[in-house]
Order: structure tokens, then C-alpha cells, then sequence
């Protein structure tokens, strides 16, 4: 896939970092059944997906939603399977979750049952890390999120902004690799989501993990990402690759003040609408 | 919160309604209470000299007959020949009732090969088979224990049952995510999310399983609280008929008391999911 090049949203080519995730034509089919006709209809949900992360990028995968975008981020979190091309982290074929590959969810998958501590400790739970050690683990990262006072919460007594924080250090508490966010903040107000937006990107800069990130929103895409993969759907593919201009302020910066913010959102913007029929 | 604190401010100084008037006794619901037994066994008491001791004993009777029958070390004995195998067989009960409703969710064709006999079973009323199982069991222990299971093992079935099919698929992605063993999944996910599923069921089961023993106990007529009902029933001893049934209805409340503060325990987090909606 080649990138386009457009007015305020440079593209950089030069060499990218070591490659972590290699997306090779990825392609994937899923079966409908129309109202009217009794033949199952092949749909293609996503079509030669080509694309590669280099280790320690922040991508941001943007599209309207049905354009294939969680669909790619699950096919490379293993949780569900793809239909042709091949896809590879770290150099292996992506067959199933990977331990070091962690998933920050939507609507937070917290278990309800458990506090804030317990919940953040299940994925060291189930690698078999003894009690004490986890435990330590866990209280560093909900200071580092900013949590340390609700480690005996439970999630529903949080707020949503809260809950997400739980999720995204549970889904550091095994160092991973790669870290895949399907829309993190999309189930939050906008002043929290901004909120989080920002103390995510704190974090991130700290840690250094590879992120993918799936949003509809063009300003989350823009303010937070390294690379945007700007989707399209029916079929689903990548219709561009663009460096977001605001990289090099969005932590401790005010990217929205920047002046490539409004041109670089119209860009989009444009590319985006130009898909709809 | 707020609304408390708006109240104060604005609603006008209103003096204590006056001791008996409609609001001082809707202020303190639990004098209603008190004075609506109170009058109730006055009643009960002044209507119950009066009338031929044959059909109904006041209160001061039945007290009476309860320092009688527990004197003579006939009330234990009774309570302790129904007590026994009330505890076998909600024992039985529980355990066998979770683990047939776990394997029937696990396994779809034990579910298939199961279910008609768990749907007829449940739509004959159990007490109809009475007859049949003491004819099996016999009129000892082990029969008072085959009727209190066969009636109060469905609910725990039931509940358990689809208190696991019930586990949201949000739940099991996140246990799929971080790459859970099927054990791992079902030992921290499955069941933790299907225990107050299964908590109801044992409450449910705890109150058929007295009518259970005392249904049992009425067909055999040996022995227990049952059979000295029975017995007193059969010679117009109306006081001490009275006494069972207090110790069995005060059996029923303590043990219901007892399984709901367990429920209430490991179930407090879906009270708090349900208030948050």
C-alpha cells in the first residue's frame, strides 16, 4: 500500500523501525443471508489488507463503523481467523492470542465480580506469577494510571473514565509487545475521553509499546497517533496511510493548537467522505 | 447527595408529627409491626378460649405444649429425626444439582439427553411421586431423602444451568484475550459470573426441601416434626400440633436467612451492576 501524500499531512517514507506486525493481504469473507434471497451472500469485510508497524509506533486505525477496522484488529489479536494473506507478529504467524499482545476493550470487559486490584492482576493470575508479586505489579501500574486509592473498589462503583483505566493497566501488566485499544474511549464523555486521551499518551511515552487503535474520531486519530490507516468499507480496505503532522506535539504539547491540526481534520475528513456512495 | 442537602434548606421547619397521628405511624413501621402480632395474638388468645380446644389452642396453650414436649425431649428428638435428613439431602442436593446443571451447559448432548426427563419431571408435581419413591426407598432416612431431593433439586439445576449459558460472550472474549486455558476460563469466568445464579437456586431449593421432609414425613408418619403433626393431628391434640409447625416455620426463616446473607455476600456485585443499569 503507498501512501498519499496531501497538503499538511506530510509523508514521511524514510525507513520505518524494526517491523513488529506484518499485515500481507490480509483478506476476509463472512456469509449474509439477504431478506429476500434464500443464497447466502459472500461479503467481503476486509479486502488485501497490506500494511507494517514498526516496534514502538502508536497507529491509529480510522474509518466509519462496518469499514473492517475491529475486525483487523481482532484478526491480529487472534481472535478470530482471516481467509486469505498472512499476517505475522514479530516475525510469527499470528494463530490465536498471544500472551504479549494485550487487549484493551471497548466497553472495558472488566469482571464485575472482582475489585479494581484483583481485576488487574488476572492476566499474571493466569500465567501462574505468584500472589505477592503480582500484586506489586499491579500497584504500580494503578499508580501510573492514577487508581492506587481504588485497588478494593469494585467496577461498577467507578466511573466509565475510571473503569477504562483498570482496563488499559491490566493490559499492561504483562509488558506486552503490542497493545490493541478497539475504540478505548469511544464509551466515554467527551471531556473524559480528552482526559484519558492525554494521560494514556503519558503513559505510552513512558512504556514505549507498539499501540493499534481503533476510532471513528478523526481528532482522536490526529492527536494521538504516529500513522493513521484511513478505512473505507464495502469492501473493507486502507485507502491511505498518513503521518499525523502532531506527532511531535501531542505529549506535553497542545496538538490541537498546532497549525497542521485544521488542514490535516479537513484532509481526512475528505478522504473519509469521499467513500460513502 | 444533593437532593439531602436541597431538602434541608428548603423544606419548612415542621415540628415531629404528634405521637399516634397517621404520619407518626407511617414514621415507624416497625411499632405497626410490633402492635399488629401483638393484637393478632390477643385476638388469637381471647378467641381461642372461647372455642372448643379440639379446632384451635390460644397461645398460652401451645406455650404449654412446647414446655411440655421439650421437657420430655420429645421436640428434639423430633427436630433432630427430621434435621438429619434434611442435611443429607440438601447436601445432596447442592452438590449434585451444581454439578449435573455444570455438565448439562458444558456438554450440549448430555443437555439434549437430559432435558426432557428434567422438563417432565418438573411439570409433575413432585408430590405425586411420593407414593412411588417410598415404595423404592423405603419409609426410613433414605426415603425422607429421595423426596426432598427430588423436589428441590431443580431449582439448583436450573439455575446453575443457565447461570452459565448466561455468562455474557463480552466476559469470555476477555478471558479468550489473554489467552486463558478452557479451565482458566471456566474457573474464573464461567463460574464466578453463574454463582448468583446459583446462590437463587439454593435459596429456592432450601424452602421445597422443607416442604420436602415435611411432605416425606407425612407419608411415612414415623418420625420428625412431620410425623408429630400427624400424630397430634390424629388425636385432636391441637396445642401440641402448634409446636412443629412454629419450629418448622422458624427452621424455614433461619435457614433462608442464612443462604440469603451468603447470596447477598458473593452477589454484591451484581446488585451493584443492576444499580447502575
Amino acid at each position: 500500500m503507498t501512501a498519499v501524500a496531501t497538503e499538511g499531512v506530510p509523508v514521511r517514507a524514510a525507513a520505518r523501525r524494526q517491523s513488529i506486525l506484518e499485515i500481507d493481504r490480509v483478506t476476509k469473507f463472512y456469509t449474509s443471508r439477504d431478506a429476500g434471497s434464500a443464497e447466502p451472500k459472500r461479503i467481503t469485510a476486509l479486502s488485501s489488507i497490506t500494511a507494517s508497524v514498526g516496534r514502538g509506533e502508536f497507529i491509529a486505525l480510522l474509518g466509519p463503523s462496518g469499514c473492517g477496522k475491529t475486525t483487523l484488529l481482532r484478526i491480529a489479536a487472534g481472535l478470530t481467523g482471516w481467509d486469505e494473506g498472512s499476517i505475522a507478529i514479530a516475525g510469527a504467524r499470528v494463530n490465536g492470542p498471544r500472551k504479549d499482545a494485550c487487549m484493551v476493550f471497548q466497553h472495558f470487559g472488566l469482571l464485575p465480580w472482582r475489585t479494581v486490584l484483583s481485576n488487574v492482576v488476572f492476566p499474571l493470575e493466569l500465567d501462574g506469577v505468584p500472589a505477592q508479586s503480582r500484586r506489586e505489579q499491579a500497584m504500580d501500574l494503578l499508580k501510573l494510571v492514577g487508581l492506587e486509592k481504588y485497588t478494593e473498589h469494585f467496577p461498577h462503583e467507578l466511573s466509565g473514565g475510571m473503569q477504562q483505566r483498570v482496563g488499559i493497566a491490566r493490559a499492561l501488566m504483562r509488558k506486552p509487545l503490542l497493545l490493541f485499544m478497539d475504540e478505548p474511549f469511544g464509551a466515554l464523555d467527551a471531556q473524559t475521553r480528552e482526559r484519558l486521551q492525554e494521560d494514556f499518551l503519558k503513559i505510552w511515552s513512558t512504556i514505549g509499546t507498539t499501540v493499534l487503535f481503533v476510532t471513528h474520531s478523526i481528532d482522536e486519530a490526529l492527536v494521538m497517533s504516529d500513522r493513521i490507516f484511513v478505512f473505507t468499507p464495502s469492501p473493507g480496505r486502507i485507502k491511505a496511510i498518513v503521518e499525523s503532522p502532531l506527532a511531535g506535539e501531542r505529549i506535553g504539547g497542545d496538538p490541537r493548537a498546532h497549525p497542521a491540526y485544521g488542514p490535516s481534520r479537513h484532509e481526512l475528513r475528505g478522504m473519509l467522505s469521499g467513500s460513502e456512495p | 447527595m444533593s437532593n439531602g442537602v436541597v431538602d434541608v434548606a428548603v423544606r419548612p421547619v415542621v415540628s415531629k408529627p404528634a405521637f399516634g397521628s397517621l404520619r407518626w405511624w407511617l414514621d415507624h413501621p416497625n411499632a405497626v409491626r410490633t402492635l399488629s402480632v401483638a393484637v393478632f395474638l390477643a385476638l388469637w388468645e381471647y378467641f381461642g378460649l372461647k372455642v372448643d380446644p379440639l379446632f384451635l389452642a390460644a397461645p398460652s396453650k401451645i406455650v404449654e405444649a412446647a414446655i411440655e414436649v421439650t421437657r420430655s425431649g420429645e421436640l428434639l428428638h423430633a427436630f433432630l429425626a427430621t434435621f438429619y435428613p434434611f442435611a443429607i439431602g440438601m447436601a445432596i442436593t447442592i452438590v449434585g444439582g451444581i454439578l449435573v446443571g455444570v455438565a448439562m451447559a458444558q456438554w450440549p448432548l448430555l443437555e439434549y439427553i437430559l432435558d426432557p426427563f428434567i422438563n417432565a419431571l418438573y411439570a409433575i408435581p413432585r408430590i405425586a411421586l411420593v407414593p412411588l419413591i417410598m415404595l423404592w426407598a423405603g419409609l426410613a432416612v433414605g426415603g425422607k431423602v429421595v423426596i426432598l431431593v427430588s423436589i428441590a433439586i431443580f431449582p439448583v439445576i436450573i439455575n446453575t444451568f443457565s447461570g452459565i449459558r448466561d455468562v455474557r460472550g463480552s466476559m469470555l472474549e476477555v478471558g479468550h484475550a489473554y489467552g486463558a486455558t478452557k479451565a482458566q476460563i471456566f474457573f474464573k469466568i464461567v463460574l464466578p459470573a453463574a454463582i448468583p445464579f446459583v446462590m437463587t437456586g439454593i435459596r429456592l431449593a432450601v424452602g421445597m426441601g422443607i416442604i420436602g421432609i415435611i411432605v416425606g414425613e407425612f407419608f411415612t408418619a414415623q418420625t420428625g416434626l412431620g410425623g408429630m403433626i400427624v400424630t397430634y393431628a390424629n388425636v385432636f391434640a391441637t396445642a401440641k400440633l402448634f409446636v412443629p409447625i412454629i419450629v418448622i416455620g422458624v427452621m424455614g426463616v433461619v435457614l433462608t436467612e442464612l443462604v440469603q446473607s451468603v447470596e447477598r455476600r458473593l452477589s454484591r456485585w451484581r446488585e451493584l451492576e443492576r444499580d447502575r443499569g
